[in-house]
């Protein structure tokens, strides 16, 4: 493997004395679906949130495309490339399904400090904010408020929102909770299908997605990194069974 | 080729944008022919009232583009009437009586203690900015009380009214009144442009959730800043008029009873859609008015109003209009 597209070393977080992530170092290759997965409350979304610029790490390094990106906001980093997706749905209620992709995509369409043209009416926009809600089946929502759609397609409206930024690194923080049995494979589908274009790091708990899409497996279990292998290294390892999936099994 | 309608079908603008829209274009029809009807009535003080109902809804129409759009709880907007008021005191002491350049600067001045507060109020938020933008704007209140060349604590007479380019067309209630009705309707349009353009919706986003925006690569504070600025100039607007009508300045204008009130008015005719904001304020200044004939204790009634307002129709008499399905709800 060649240099990695993310490479995360000895990142950690805490909240005094509670260490939430310790000692996180992982690297995603360009071009792959790196599955995080990890019992309930093991640190995954706190891990996604230092890796977006949502939470400032207390120690450790993020290096993104070859650029030291620790102390870059969230902002400064969707602008690079690196978006992410939200586990509790974090949408613009208010704003109708276009109008929320639609200002992701103008986000990097050029100035936003334009006061006079209603931007509804800016066809750039509105095309292309189209083609991303079709690709995750939502075409037919455009106009509908976000607020007023089921959570299934709020899941997928989250996934058009973060394509829209154009991402080069994807961070998918449980994109399948609480979707359908359809909608879920339609969005497993979607990922394999994104995956020639996206690097993806993926937080999940549906056992079948992960390992239908990981190229690589990561177990974080109380904030620590476990084991990294193949899904087949991950599914074989006893530490793993222990830890996470012998607490399923039992 | 489907693909087309549906973006159209999102594109055009929602009924409920149209509805108060049009319900705004009632008002200003309204207001147009209040001089003449006034004077059949013979009950001339009434366009006196008018006006001065208007210059608070431009006030109220500027506040809610930070309050109603940005979430921003501004409780020093008063102070921007204070600069548009002493602006007019000033510069016609200078001998400048020309109403376009006593706006332009109004509008300077505004900009420049918006920049300046507004960067320091914006790092807080909730009560706290609350309370940061109620101290800046009491500062700028007791400058004005202190500031003994003109009046001080009582204020300052004008000589007469402003010129428009060397006319004297303020100088009679009905010039004053257009003059007022013009800038209203020129208020009004700039800001509803405004919030639809790309910088509303960012502002919007913002107001709904500002970790939404930040993960798509927006960062909040220049676009609050923006807002906060154009606020504060829209608003002093207001007070250059409010100094012309009553040909005289005070800081009264500016006291925090004042900033309180602008926000009594949004909360009145219901924040965010600018037609509630406009009849928050021409509301607000009639009822005062009004009541105030009555009794001297006509503020208790005018509490009940509130109250009633805010218990039954949370999105003020603009929303009370929609349910009753006298403007049509797009929803």
């Amino acid at each position: 493997m060649s240099e990695a597209l993310l490479s995360v070393r000895n990142l950690s977080k805490s909240y005094g004395a509670l260490k939430v992530t310790q000692d996180v170092s992982i690297d995603v290759a360009e071009g792959q679906i790196h599955a995080i997965i990890g019992p309930n409350g093991a640190g995954k979304t706190t891990l996604i949130s230092q890796l977006s610029g949502q939470l400032r790490s207390n120690a450790g390094q993020v290096v993104y495309a070859g650029e030291d990106i620790t102390r870059l906001d969230m902002a400064a980093r969707v602008r690079r490339g690196l978006a992410r997706s939200f586990q509790l749905t974090t949408l613009l209620p208010g704003f109708s399904a276009l109008e929320n992709v639609a200002l992701a995509v103008q986000a990097r369409a050029g100035s936003s400090f334009r006061f006079f043209r209603p931007a509804a009416t800016e066809t750039a926009l509105n095309d292309e904010a189209m083609t991303h809600l079709a690709s995750t089946g939502l075409a037919d929502r455009a106009s509908r408020m976000a607020g007023s759609l089921s959570h299934g397609e709020k899941r997928q409206l989250e996934l058009a929102v973060a394509l829209a930024t154009r991402p080069r690194l994807l961070l998918l923080d449980e994109p399948l909770a609480g979707t359908g049995h359809d909608e879920a494979a339609r969005l497993v589908d979607l990922f394999a299908a994104l995956k020639s274009r996206v690097t993806m790091v993926l937080i999940e708990h549906d056992m079948d997605a992960v390992f239908a899409l990981a190229d690589k497996v990561s177990v974080l279990v109380y904030g620590q990194i476990v084991v990294t292998g193949t899904p087949a290294d991950v599914r074989a390892d006893p530490k793993v069974r222990a830890a996470y999936l012998g607490e399923e099994a039992a | 080729m489907t693909d087309l309608s549906h973006i159209h079908a999102a594109a055009a603008p929602r009924t409920r944008l149209a509805g108060r829209l049009k319900l705004a274009l009632g008002v200003f029809a309204i207001m147009a022919v209040v001089p003449p009807v006034a004077q059949a009535l013979d009950e001339p003080f009434v366009v006196v009232i008018a006006t001065r109902m208007m210059i608070f809804a431009i006030a109220a129409l500027s506040l809610d583009l930070i309050l109603g759009y940005g979430a921003l709880v501004s409780f020093g907007h008063a102070a921007y009437l204070g600069f548009g008021a002493y602006a007019v005191a000033i510069l016609s002491r200078a001998g400048m009586d020309d109403l376009l350049i006593q706006i332009l600067a109004a509008m300077a001045a505004s900009a420049v203690f918006a920049l300046v507060t507004g960067a320091i109020s914006l790092r807080t938020r909730g009560v706290y900015f609350i309370m940061i933008t109620l101290a800046f704007g009491q500062m700028a209140f007791f400058f004005f009380v202190s500031f003994s060349t003109l009046g001080g604590d009582d204020g300052v007479a004008l000589a007469a009214r402003s010129t428009i380019a060397g006319m004297p067309l303020l100088q009679d209630a009905q010039g004053m009144f257009y003059a007022t009705l013009i800038l209203l309707i020129a208020v009004f349009a700039g800001l509803y442009r405004l919030t639809l353009s790309r910088f509303g919706r960012v502002l919007t986003g913002t107001r709904e959730s500002a970790l939404r925006m930040e993960a798509i690569g927006f960062r909040p504070f220049p676009y609050q800043l923006t807002a906060y600025v154009i606020a504060g100039c829209l608003c002093s607007v207001a007070g250059v008029l409010l100094a012309n009508q009553a040909i005289y300045v005070s800081p009264a204008y500016m006291s925090w009873h004042r900033a309180g009130e602008l926000i009594v008015m949004l909360v009145l005719g219901g924040v965010g859609s600018l037609t509630g904001a406009m009849i928050g304020g021409l509301v607000t200044i009639a009822l005062e008015e009004g009541l105030a004939r009555y009794s001297e204790h006509w503020r208790l009634g005018f509490g009940m109003i509130l109250i009633l307002v805010a218990l039954f129709s949370p999105g003020g008499l603009s929303g009370l209009l929609r349910r009753l399905g006298l403007v049509r709800d797009g929803k």
